[in-house]
């Protein structure tokens, strides 16, 4: 065996192109011909299209056209597809890719102006006349589903979406057994991605050559592809998908978006390449986010504290279409009941339509919400006990003599739920000793005696990674040595390059400088699903690890008969294969490439098939649950509401590390997103559906000034469900940090008793929360 | 027809001449205008620092500034932090080492704005870089990989 890298910390190969500013994301793309795209989206929340007016755009200089959806083709003029149909989907609503005669959220695309520039392209919308005649909006989830609601659409009957629920175990039995029921009632709200690119397509259509090609900043170029041919009617080898260097995506990227239909009918109305950018006030009202939840939860437990069940109802904000099917509340229930051995749940949600701008998953999809909701039951539990928080988790979560442990929920694919490997009390026992926990109450004590009001809380999670069905690899070497590695799944920054080559370099021989990577694009590899839901390690990496074992095993198997060697005296090294105790015995893997490779005429060896190469669509048997506890160490300011995260302990466990610099910058990135979460991130829309908050003034992102350093430590517990033991480690960071950050202001605040019902816990809700715990004990 | 001007100014250490229309951000102009596309444009609404530039040394936002406003002015973008062969910068080889990057958006101007903040304060806490990027949004790292790249790099700039 050659080089170890699997396990190393290896310097990404990304960076050098990225340092010194020779990235290629969309916007960087130009193209002989390229015109410039510019979107007028509806200024109502709800409205009828009486007319548009479009003859003075029209007629700028430098426009070159503009259409709305009356200039498409009649067949085009229809809404786009449902990605993910579900029964649970009783009102099924896509939007048209440009309105046809209804707006339902501020931001829906009503036209397209294409200009020679975009400059030229903006100046022309605000030449477009639309006479609205404005509807009643939705907006508040708590009152959608009252009788004489107003109807996010003109022609539903309700604002009911759908229903879901999770049931499993003898829910009644739980609840008549228990000694304490308490229950709880919560609002969540998560943002956007507000990943630091927006969105931008590019579509060049060539009918005579190479079909229609579209570069898209997105992490789902596969499903893109197919999305778009089915929408036209034309087959998917006659659609390329490109996603280039892509500057963040955190999942509303993981989509299909109207542009991505609208971009390349008018580009092939044209006859011209035609570029489109989204502007960041776009991005806040055309980029899918995910917003409110509201939680009622009931806990049934025993004096000691052990739970038995829960149970509930969960209203959850659709926004006005359905771009993902049900997959946020899915995966908002499926993580119940976290990482504790609760044998009964029974919770069931309601998707309600709203005048917004539609919803998908943020970085973790539902699970945080799911997890922030188990989490606050514990938190009740330990408050009303009067049992410690670390106690109440030690005397409920699952052991590892449990594993597997099936909890009785449902993957989205309809598999159980089964949790495969971890040890979450030895996590825990991690977490608190790097966040000195047992230190805590001296300091919070002298910190008190200065004034200032410390609290600690405390979280643990379980994250289903790596779902199926593959993340495909092929793997071939060339005639100078290199090995060319190609697989469908795109980076949103991951550093997937540096860690497939890491693996094809590690069980090839060769140096991981020797891979050319190519990645995300359809034309280059046949199938992919997504870089979503941690999945990319635990379904590229086996593959990427079977690819080059049979690449490995097919070089041996030649030089053995090329060396006159036996297989099992051969070793590969720096790309040379080599016969142990012989070392001028030896061909290179670039030779043995040309060999199966022959020019005219010559024979490809015997008993050989042509190309040193191999495919896989090796994967994970099920999903890898990945598990954490975190700890967040908090000051507030009573008299302000001011909250600072001053130290902030992970414990994580993402099975075998294949890079563990990349594992920690993901925990660490999915930390201070989850950090925002908690106390800044709020999508904000007045009662007529405007939003109120459109740019990075008014929605805050956590800054650097303001986030703490996060210490982390990891068990490897390696996964059985993969050939590299490994499971995916991208949103466990943010999974855990809501409720880890509100536990601690709880507790901070405890001598004036409040009790937070919802996040992101600004200074103000804060302020009202200390007078009104101040006001009742007065009492 | 669109108001235009004519100005001269030195990219990376080359003058460049052009005719720019007056409404044209410095971003737009270098990025369209010279076909440098290093420098990013993040929100346009001078927040997120993505397209920060240093214009005489110092960092300023090119999504704030007109391309007529640079005339007579030397700009740098991160295409002209590495020296002229090729060797990294100190800041950029700390950012590699440190994993001071994920997605690579953000990164231009987290490197601009560092390189003008540790030519004024060689010898910063980390309370102090973390006050220096406080005006430069990253989404993907938490912000700790390029805390730590800035550390290093001064320490290695101190150390020269």
């Amino acid at each position: 065996m050659g080089v170890r890298y699997i396990g190393a910390e290896v310097q990404r190969m990304e960076d050098p192109r990225l340092i010194t500013g020779h990235g290629r994301y969309v916007d960087d793309i130009t193209m002989q011909g390229m015109l410039h795209a510019a979107f007028l989206r509806a200024s109502q929340a709800h409205a009828k299209i009486r007319s548009i007016d479009t003859s003075r755009a029209a007629a700028l200089p430098g426009v070159h056209r503009v259409f709305t959806l009356a200039d498409f083709a009649p067949e085009y003029q229809k809404p786009m597809n449902q990605l993910y149909p579900a029964p649970v989907i009783e009102q099924n609503k896509t939007q048209y890719p440009l309105a046809k005669d209804e707006v339902c959220y501020v931001g829906e695309a009503v036209a397209v102006v294409v200009a020679d520039s975009r400059a030229i392209a903006e100046d022309a919308l605000a030449l477009i006349d639309v006479d609205y005649e404005t509807l009643p909006a939705v907006v508040n989830i708590m009152t959608a589903l009252e009788d004489g609601a107003p109807l996010a659409h003109a022609d539903t009957s309700s604002n009911l979406m759908g229903r879901m629920r999770s049931k499993f175990g003898d829910i009644d039995d739980a609840f008549a057994k228990a000694d304490h029921v308490f229950s709880a009632d919560f609002m969540q709200h998560r943002g956007g991605c507000h990943s630091m690119e927006t969105r931008g397509v590019i579509a060049r259509d060539d009918p005579w050559g190479e079909g229609l090609s579209l570069w898209t900043s997105a992490q789902s170029p596969y499903l893109i592809r197919r999305a778009l041919a089915t929408w036209l009617g034309e087959p998917e080898e006659r659609v390329r998908v490109v996603a280039p260097d892509v500057g963040g995506g955190f999942g509303p990227k993981a989509g299909f978006y109207p542009e991505e239909i609208v971009i390349p009918l008018v580009a092939r109305a044209l006859g011209r390449p035609v570029k489109w950018i989204e502007d960041r006030r776009e991005h806040f009202v055309a980029t899918t986010t995910q917003r409110d939840q509201h939680w009622h939860l009931e806990v049934a437990c025993t004096s000691e504290g052990k739970m038995l069940g829960l149970r509930g109802t969960v209203t959850h904000e659709n926004g006005a279409y359905i771009p993902y099917g049900i997959l946020l509340p899915n995966s908002s229930l499926m993580p119940l009941p976290g990482a504790y051995s609760i044998p009964a749940v029974d919770v069931g949600v309601d998707i309600v339509f709203t005048n917004t701008v539609p919803n998908s998953p943020v970085r973790g999809a539902g699970r945080p919400c799911g997890i922030y909701a188990v989490e606050r039951m514990v938190q009740t539990v330990s408050r009303e006990l009067g049992i410690p928080p670390e106690e109440v988790r030690r005397r409920n979560y699952v052991r590892p003599d449990q594993m597997p442990y099936k909890t009785g929920a449902t993957l989205r694919g309809g598999a159980p739920l089964v949790y495969d490997s971890g040890d979450y009390e030895a996590l825990l026992d991690k977490a608190l000793d790097l966040a000195d926990f047992a230190a805590f109450k001296e300091r919070q004590a002298a910190a008190r005696k200065e004034g200032r009001y410390l609290g600690i809380g405390i979280s643990s999670c379980i994250e289903d990674t790596g779902m199926g069905p593959y993340e495909g690899t092929t793997v071939r070497v060339e005639s100078s040595g290199k090995v060319a590695v190609r697989t469908g799944a795109a980076s949103q920054g991951q550093g997937h390059h540096t860690m497939i080559a890491m693996i094809v370099a590690e069980n090839l021989g060769v140096s991981p400088e020797d891979i050319l990577f190519e990645s995300a694009d359809t034309g280059k590899f046949p199938h992919g699903v997504g870089t979503i839901g941690s999945r990319v390690a635990a379904n590229v990496g086996p593959s990427a690890f079977d690819a080059s074992t049979k690449v490995r095993e097919k070089a041996l198997r030649l030089a053995a008969e090329v060396l006159e060697a036996s297989e099992a005296d051969l070793d590969i090294e720096n790309g040379v294969v080599r016969v142990n105790g012989a070392p001028d015995l030896s061909v290179t893997l670039g030779e043995l490439a040309v060999k199966l490779s022959p020019a005219s005429a010559l024979r490809v060896p015997e008993g050989f098939d042509p190309l040193l190469e191999a495919t896989s669509y090796d994967g994970s048997s099920g999903s890898p649950i990945a598990c954490g506890s975190n700890v967040a160490e908090v000051e507030v300011d009573p008299g302000t509401g001011e909250v600072r995260v001053l130290r902030y302990s992970v414990a994580h466990d993402c099975g075998v590390m294949i890079n563990p610099m990349i594992v920690h910058g993901q925990i660490v990135g999915g930390v201070i997103h989850g950090i925002g979460n908690a106390l800044f991130e709020r999508m904000i829309y007045d009662d007529q559906g405007q939003p109120l908050t459109t740019n990075y003034g008014e929605y805050l992102l956590p800054l650097a000034s303001e986030m703490p350093r996060v210490d982390v430590t990891h068990m490897e517990t390696p996964s059985p469900l993969n050939s590299l033991g490994v499971k995916g480690a991208g949103e466990g960071g943010t999974i855990p940090a809501a409720p880890a950050v509100v536990a601690a202001i709880e507790n901070a605040l405890e001598e004036f008793n409040v009790v937070i019902d919802y996040y992101p816990v600004d200074p103000q809700y804060l302020c009202e929360l200390i007078d009104k715990g101040a006001a009742q004990a007065a009492e | 027809m669109a108001d235009t001007r004519d100005i001269e100014v030195t990219v990376n250490g080359q003058r460049h001449s052009a005719t720019v229309e007056t409404r044209t951000s410095l971003g737009d102009f270098l990025r369209q205008g010279l076909g440098m596309t290093g420098t990013h444009m993040g929100c346009e609404h001078g927040v997120c620092g993505a397209c920060t530039v240093l214009l005489d040394g110092e960092a300023v936002r090119s999504c704030l500034m007109l391309a007529v406003q640079a005339n007579g002015h030397e700009v740098t973008t991160i295409e002209g932090l590495a020296d002229a062969d090729g060797t990294l910068s100190p800041l950029q080889k700390a950012f590699w080492e440190n994993y001071g990057l994920q997605c690579g958006f953000c990164t231009p101007g987290m490197l601009t704005s560092l390189t003008a903040f540790l030519k004024e304060n060689p010898d910063p806490s980390e309370r102090e870089v973390r006050e220096a990027i406080s005006g430069n949004i990253c989404r993907c790292t938490g912000y700790q990989g390029i805390v730590d790249a800035a550390l290093s790099a001064a320490k290695t700039m101190r150390e020269v």
